[in-house]
């Protein structure tokens, strides 16, 4: 009975080559059988479609013929060489075909019966030609704006792709979505097999490219909306790679920098792997802290990829050696990377794609972001707080220990933000000033630590020539106001 | 008035009724209409599958008017005459057309 998997029963697939798409499909389009992929203008439906003609052709020895009903053959050749994809190589190498289909109203009377009898044949001589295994149609529902009769157009497209299901071709037809369906003229009727959606949407001059399995008849598939990217690369899906909280849990424990920390996170510090937020309000030092954090990994020879979303590498490296953490000579050492990005350059899921990518090359053992709530400049706290998990997933499951700092203001989303993202987090640790006297009296606690006892104690810090250094506990410290223990436990 | 040679095609997939019912009449529409200066090459695309590129080719049958130029696309069984004759500009459009 256990082995009654859905892996047995899972139909055959196609894979797409295309980063994210096979994994959110669980191995790429249902082969064999047409899949629609519909989407507004520029959208990237074209770009999908070809993607899976040239990994065809290039990567799974299965050639592949493209019809294109678009009236402009110069702009697909152009966009797709914007790509890298080289299509006069590989129709040169008989890898891919490319048939224009144009079809133009002017020039056409129409008389008595027809079928698209010539349409099969040409496709037909194309597959036979190069032994296509794959076939896109681009975009097919431009016939209907050359042919009077949509009865003979319906019926044949009917056909068409009966015909195309019989020869077991993996078939992509894009089409133009309209208002409230799926494509213009429905062909979600006669694509049942598997229909994908792409969203090209614009929210404060930052757009975000989307991508949904709408359906997929005999598979399971992820049905999120999955952000994409399209850059030189090609088209990247980013699908959220742990579902299943399935990442391990390593007992091995890490230092924060600071002795005393690690003394009040149960002796050890963080748990390798976790997720540690460290938040506070402005000047309270939390890049200092980040950095004792990244000094220590440095000193065990690990390397730490160090993502700036305020200041320039150069400034936060002379601003902590003023502070006494010296953190070039990890640098130069090349234990310590930095990216230094402003948030609203990109969208989230560009930066989510950046930071993969970086992770992806670097390999570090451990990251910070600082600070994250900069990235709200650039999304909705939903955005924000999805982003964020998929980036922790993502580092979980390469025991990647990960610290954010987030600045805490009294704007309310803000705090709203922190309250969201907190959940996600395996430890928290706050900073706060205050003002007491003539001074501000720096302190520090540990709100949450899953999995270890930690310490109930506010401590204060100071700012030494050897950077920060906790005050001895029970020494002077002061117990912190109850409104803002309570405020923090809120959070919670 | 010159008389321009009409060169015509005929395209098809096999001899189906359509395509039968296509070429009878072309042939009535040209001897009633274009006595003595029409030719008709009849382009069976089974037979010759990579000719259906060269005059885009989707609908069959498809009448081409090759000559006189510019080309003229037909698409169907002929069976309406009168727009056979407005497709081969042997009859004006009419007004409402």
């Amino acid at each position: 009975m256990a082995k009654h998997s859905s892996q047995r029963s899972e139909i055959a697939k196609a894979r797409t080559g295309i980063s994210g798409l096979d994994e959110i499909t669980f191995g790429g389009l249902p082969a064999g059988r047409p899949t629609l992929v519909s989407g507004g203008p520029g959208s990237g439906k074209t770009l999908l479609g070809v993607s899976f003609l040239v990994n065809g052709a290039q990567t799974f020895s299965e050639p592949g013929v493209l019809l294109t009903f678009e009236e402009n053959a110069e702009e697909l050749a152009q966009d797709v060489r914007s790509l890298g994809y080289d299509l006069d190589k590989l129709v040169e190498q008989k890898k891919l075909l490319i048939d224009y289909v144009h079809v133009d109203r002017s020039e056409i009377e129409e008389t008595g019966e027809y079928d698209l009898e010539g349409l099969f044949v040409r496709l037909e001589h194309a597959i036979k030609q190069i032994g296509a295994k794959r076939v896109m149609l681009d975009t097919i529902e431009t016939l209907f704006g050359g042919l009077n009769d949509t009865g003979i157009l319906r019926a044949e497209l009917r056909r068409l792709f009966r015909w195309l299901r019989d020869r077991k071709i993996t078939t992509v037809v894009t089409a133009e979505r309209g208002e409230q369906i799926f494509t213009r003229q429905g062909l979600e009727e006669y694509i049942t097999d598997a229909v994908i959606s792409l969203d090209h949407r614009v929210h404060e001059q930052i757009s975000t490219r989307r991508i949904r399995v709408v359906k997929y008849r005999g598979s399971t598939h992820g049905t999120n909306e999955y952000p994409f990217l399209i850059d030189r690369d090609g088209i990247n899906v980013l699908p959220v790679t742990s579902l299943l909280l399935e990442h391990g849990a390593p007992d091995e424990r890490i230092s924060s920098g600071l002795p005393a920390l690690d003394e009040m996170l149960g002796g050890q510090g963080f748990y390798r792997g976790s997720t540690v937020l460290l938040s506070g309000t402005a000047g309270t030092g939390k890049t200092t802290l980040a950095a004792h954090f990244v000094d220590a990994a440095c000193r065990r020879g690990e390397k730490c990829l160090y993502f700036l979303f305020e200041e320039s590498p150069q400034q936060m490296i002379r601003n902590m050696r003023s502070a006494g953490v010296d953190i070039a000579k990890w640098v130069a050492k090349g234990l310590l990377q930095f990216h230094a990005d402003r948030p609203n350059r990109h969208g989230l899921e560009t930066h989510l794609l950046t930071i993969h990518h970086t992770v992806e090359v670097f390999e570090p053992d451990v990251v910070v972001m600082d600070p994250i709530t900069n990235l709200l400049a650039v999304g909705t706290t939903v955005d924000v707080r999805s982003m964020l998990t998929r980036i922790i997933d993502y580092l979980k499951t390469r025991s990647i220990t990960a610290l954010f700092t987030s600045l805490t203001t009294s704007d309310q989303s803000l705090e709203r933000t922190e309250t969201l993202i907190s959940s996600l987090m395996d430890a928290w640790v706050l900073v706060a000033a205050e003002l007491q006297g003539r001074r501000r009296n720096r302190q520090l606690y540990v709100l949450k630590s899953r999995g270890t006892p930690h310490s109930d104690e506010v401590r204060d810090f100071h700012f030494t020539s050897r950077g920060i250094e906790l005050a001895p506990a029970h020494g002077t410290a002061t117990s912190a106001p109850k409104t803002r223990r309570h405020a923090a436990r809120r959070g919670k | 008035m010159p008389i321009d040679k009409f060169e015509l095609r005929l395209y098809v997939a096999g001899q189906t009724p359509k395509a039968v019912r296509a070429f009878a009449n072309l042939r009535k529409i040209c001897d009633e209409h274009l006595a003595g200066r029409y030719s008709i090459e009849v382009i069976d695309l089974v037979d010759n599958p990579a000719l259906g590129r060269g005059d885009q080719i989707l609908a069959l049958p498809t009448l081409v008017r090759r000559l006189p130029t510019p080309i003229k696309k037909i698409i169907g069984d002929l069976s309406n005459t009168e727009r056979v004759l407005v497709g081969l500009d042997l009859r004006p459009r009419r007004a409402s057309a």
